[in-house]
Parts: C-alpha cells; sequence; structure tokens
C-alpha cells in the first residue's frame, strides 16, 4: 500500500531568509492517526502548506498516496482534505454555501454536494445553523465548520493544523471520537496540537519538529519508552516526617504540605521499593498522580535539548 | 478532473460571484445607472440640446454608447478585483487554493462572473438612456463583440490588479488614476477628429478609445478608428492579459508564500 504522506529532504527559506524547514523526511502510512508536534514557529504549519499547495517549497519531494505532487498536482489535491489553524471561510457566506461551493471546486455537482453537506452538518451539529452566514458561529462552531468543509469531497488523508485551540473541553472530546471514528473508517489522519495529551489520546505514531528539522519520530509507545523520568505527586493519610523523605532521598522526595509529597521515578527504579518504605513507615496512601503529561515531559526535554 | 468535473468547478466560481454582486446590488448595480442617468441629464438633454448634431446623429445618441461602455468597464474591473481581493483579504481563496481546481479555471470563472455584471450594468444604462433618446443598431454582432471583448478584457485586468494587491487601497488605484482617465479621454463624450493633430495621435495610444469607438460604429455605423483595428487591439490585449494571469496563478505570485 502506497504511503499516505511521503516528504524527501523539503526545504523552505522564506523571501526575509528565514529557515522554516531544513530538509526534512517525513513518512505517513496509510490508515495511520499522526501527530505531527513542535513549539510556535517549528515549521508545523510550514509543512502542511506546502503540502496543501498554499506555500511553495524551495526544495525537495512532495508525494501524496501514489502521486507526485509536482508532476500530478490535481490528483494529489484530490486526495487531500485540509482544516487549517486559522479560520478562513467567507464570513458572508451561508454555512451550507461554504461546504457546497468547497465540493464544487473538487468537481462534486451540486446535488451530491447538498447531500452530503447535510449529512456533514448533522454529525457536526451544524444543521441548524445552515442558513446562517458563518460570521455569526461560535468559535467551536467555526472549527467544526472548517472540519465539515474539509471532508465533503471524501479526501483519503485529512490534515488538521491544531484543530481543537480555542475548543471547550466537551466539544473537544466529542471531536475526539469523531475524528476517531474517521480514522477507524480509514482515513488517514494528520494532527499537529499544541495539546499533548491530544496527540497521545489520538495518535498511533508521532514526529517532534522544530526550528525547521525532524527532531524525533517512531510510535507514541516508543517515544515514551525514551522518556527516562517521571514525577508522581502522593497524598497519604499519615503526616510525612523528615525521616521518611530522607529514606527517599534517592527519589528526589519533596514535601508539598504535611499529607503530599511529590518524587520522581527513573527508568531504573521502581515504585515498590517507595511503597516499601512508606509502609516500614506505617504511612498508607491515599492518592497517586502523575505530576505532568508524559508527551509533554519528553516534549519539553527534546526541544529543550535541542534549543541548548 | 475530467470535463464534467472542471465545468462543475467553473459553474461554482461562477455562480459564488453572480450571487455576490446580486446581493449586494445597492452597491453593485445602482451606481452606475444612477451616474450615467446623471449624466444622460447633464450632457445629453441640458448641454447636448445647445450641440450640432455630429454626422447626423444627436449628442445624446452620440454619447449613449460611449457611457455604456464606461459602465461596463468600470464595472467588470471592480467586480473581479474587489471579488478576488476580498477572498485574498478573508483568505477564503485558500478554499480554491487547496482544491484540485486548475489556474485557467479559476480565472475563467472570476471572469464570467465580472463579465456578467458589466453585461447586465451595460444592458440597465443602455435600458435607462431609452428614456432619453431613440437608439437603432446599426451591427448587433459589432456591439454584442465588443461589449465582450471589453467586459473580458477589463475582467482580466482587475484579476491581475487583485493578485498583486496587498490592501485594499491597490485596488482602487488603477480605476481612480487610470481607468478613469482613461474613459474621459477615450473619446465617450467627443469624436478625436475634433481634436488638435497632436491630440487625436495621444489618444490612439489610449485602449478605451479602441473600445468606445467599434462599440459606437455597432450603434450608429461611424468610428474614429477603422473597426478591424479597434477589434485587432482588443483581441491581442485580451490574450495578453490571458497569458499574464495565468502565469501569475501558476506561479502563485500574490497568491502564495
Amino acid at each position: 500500500m502506497p504511503k499516505a504522506l511521503s516528504i524527501k529532504q523539503l526545504s523552505k527559506t522564506y523571501a526575509t531568509g528565514v529557515h522554516a524547514l531544513e530538509a526534512v523526511d517525513l513518512t505517513v502510512e496509510s490508515g495511520d492517526f499522526f501527530g505531527l508536534l513542535g513549539p510556535n514557529g517549528a515549521g508545523k504549519s510550514t509543512l502542511i502548506n506546502i503540502v496543501s499547495g498554499l506555500v511553495n517549497k524551495s526544495s525537495g519531494n512532495v508525494g501524496i498516496f501514489e502521486y507526485d505532487f509536482d508532476k500530478q498536482v490535481e490528483k494529489t489535491k484530490a486526495c487531500l482534505g485540509v482544516v487549517p489553524q486559522e479560520f478562513n471561510f467567507n464570513v458572508f457566506e451561508k454555512v451550507e454555501d461554504i461546504i457546497v461551493n468547497q465540493a464544487g471546486y473538487y468537481g462534486v455537482s451540486r446535488t451530491v454536494a447538498k447531500e452530503s453537506a447535510e449529512v456533514l452538518l448533522k454529525q457536526l451539529e451544524l444543521w441548524d445553523k445552515r442558513h446562517q452566514p458563518s460570521r455569526v458561529l461560535s468559535g467551536g462552531m467555526k472549527r467544526r465548520l472548517m472540519i465539515a468543509r474539509a471532508l465533503v469531497h471524501h479526501p483519503r488523508l485529512l490534515i488538521l493544523d491544531e484543530p481543537t485551540a480555542g475548543v471547550d473541553v466537551e466539544l473537544r472530546r466529542s471531536m475526539w471520537e469523531f475524528l476517531q471514528k474517521l480514522n477507524a473508517e480509514g482515513m488517514t489522519i494528520i494532527l499537529t496540537t499544541h495539546y499533548l495529551e491530544e496527540a497521545e489520546q489520538l495518535c498511533k505514531n508521532l514526529a517532534i519538529i522544530n526550528q525547521g528539522k525532524i527532531i524525533e519520530e517512531g510510535t507514541v509507545k516508543d517515544l515514551l519508552g525514551k522518556l527516562r523520568q517521571e514525577t508522581f505527586v502522593l497524598d497519604t493519610f499519615e503526616n510525612i516526617g523528615v525521616n521518611v523523605l530522607q529514606k527517599l532521598q534517592a527519589f528526589q522526595a519533596a514535601a508539598v504540605d504535611a499529607n503530599t509529597f511529590e518524587l520522581s521515578i527513573s527508568e531504573k527504579q521502581s515504585l515498590n521499593d517507595v511503597m516499601r518504605i512508606l509502609d516500614e513507615y506505617s504511612i498508607r496512601v491515599r492518592s497517586m498522580r502523575s505530576k505532568t503529561n508524559r508527551l509533554e515531559e519528553l516534549f519539553v526535554n527534546l526541544t529543550h535539548k535541542k534549543s541548548v | 478532473m475530467n470535463k464534467e468535473q472542471l465545468l462543475t468547478a467553473y459553474w461554482t466560481i461562477t455562480r459564488k460571484e453572480c450571487v455576490r454582486f446580486l446581493r449586494i446590488w445597492k452597491q453593485t448595480l445602482l451606481p452606475s445607472v444612477v451616474t450615467t442617468g446623471l449624466y444622460y441629464v447633464i450632457f445629453g438633454t441640458f448641454i447636448g440640446s445647445q450641440i450640432a448634431p455630429i454626422s447626423g446623429h444627436t449628442y445624446m445618441q452620440f454619447i449613449v454608447p460611449g457611457l455604456v461602455m464606461m459602465a461596463v468597464i468600470t464595472n467588470s474591473f471592480a467586480n473581479v478585483a474587489s471579488s478576488f481581493f476580498g477572498s485574498k483579504f478573508q483568505r477564503d481563496v485558500e478554499e480554491l487554493l487547496v482544491s484540485p481546481t486548475p489556474s485557467w479555471v479559476m480565472i475563467a470563472g472570476y471572469v464570467t462572473g465580472g463579465v456578467l455584471r458589466g453585461l447586465l450594468v451595460g444592458a440597465l444604462v443602455l435600458g435607462v438612456a431609452l428614456f432619453f433618446t431613440q437608439l437603432t443598431v446599426y451591427n448587433w454582432a459589432i456591439v454584442i463583440g465588443f461589449l465582450l471583448l471589453t467586459a473580458i478584457l477589463f475582467s482580466l485586468a482587475g484579476l491581475f490588479n487583485a493578485a498583486f494587491a496587498k490592501k485594499f487601497d491597490d485596488t482602487m488605484i488603477v480605476p481612480t488614476f487610470v481607468l478613469t482617465p482613461l474613459t474621459y479621454l477615450g473619446g465617450v463624450f467627443y469624436s478625436i477628429h475634433a481634436l488638435p493633430s497632436l491630440w487625436q495621435m495621444v489618444s490612439q495610444a489610449n485602449p478605451v478609445l479602441y473600445m468606445v469607438s467599434g462599440f459606437r460604429y455597432g450603434f450608429l455605423g461611424i468610428a474614429d478608428v477603422n473597426i478591424f483595428v479597434s477589434l485587432s487591439i482588443l483581441v491581442v490585449l485580451s490574450i495578453a492579459l490571458i497569458a499574464a494571469n495565468l502565469f501569475v496563478f501558476s506561479r502563485g505570485y500574490g497568491l502564495k508564500n
């Protein structure tokens, strides 16, 4: 099966002299839910805009499924649905017209486009707003409108550039479910996001981009395996004394208050040892939680290391 | 894309353009009708009644073709320039740029929108003229041919302007400082034969002269310039602007980063 996205030695230097991408190689398998992570200005949007035809590359090759972007641009674009980071629709146009017109640009007849628009607008809970001009929609509705617009021509590869930015938690969860359903039905999805929890929940594979270069790539599991340390917060029934903290020195234990403390577990340490020590002092653990999102910790480690 | 898909994409752009200018008809259709109506009243009736007939036609009959052409020129240009720049400004042009619609279909769609507005306003302005004078048509084919070619030419010019425009002011510079002077000096209100020979020569560098002259020939059977020369100049300019727009769209100048 052909790769959904195959990028080779892709570079982009803007007229201002900024090197947004430097010889990027990236492959996304067909059917994957792929996460592209990186800090602001890392080159994520430039990469997506080159793939979707909104930015001209300086050099390199882009392939989408069996098509070469330079040689078969119409066919590559027909495979692609793009949800950009910023709203890019006519605010005076009606919701339904935005979807139907977009389908028309892909050669989908008006009758078929109207049927597809109805299905999508209902799925994304925008059907009641179909006759409204898009400017009256809330931020979350506008995000969903862009998703509906990107799907109306049934693309094989959907690219979403921070689709849940500024969306409340409940709506974000429902969008996750919708995207997971699309992926389960066979659609390849590439997602850029700042919400690392989102990437950990949704993505099978990840790439981390920083300063225009891919600095890490692999499965979510493998990447998390590279995380050498994790911080936990433990709440206890009994007060924690100085003695206990000294005993847990190897775990960098530090008190937060009388009944709460933090500790770090490296890859060679075990939580069992912590529990045993607490047991020795008859301290019962009420609850325990990971202090930080594991992926976030990895992300910060990697991007910081690269910057240094 | 196959032929049917290309046609669908073309109709989608054209339909969208028509819906836009019909929705805001008070801004797009009415102003030219009112302005040209005032020209008819002031120049045609008040002043024109004191001017001797030109080649056997009243002054009112003489200026009607030029005023219709002026409305077609400004509306065709303005429709595409404002609509396409508006799409760039709101970034909804990206809907088209990410799609497989080829550049030539995008150009054809926008230009058709501009042509249709130009023709509609031209028809309205011509209709208003009938309240002031009687009009006869000398040659329908020439009237329609010049009307269409002029509307196409200025729609293409509007698209070219909008592609490079970075702010709304940039789309106003050409109509204000180029189109308006060229139109007023293009023989709308006078025959260039009434000018000194030096100014007759200068006038021949003005492309609007050929459009007005040819269009007037279609109505009255009189022209300042040979009809075939006028037609050739329009065709050459249109081909040049088609090539320029295709180049700009294919390279993404003013459209892509």
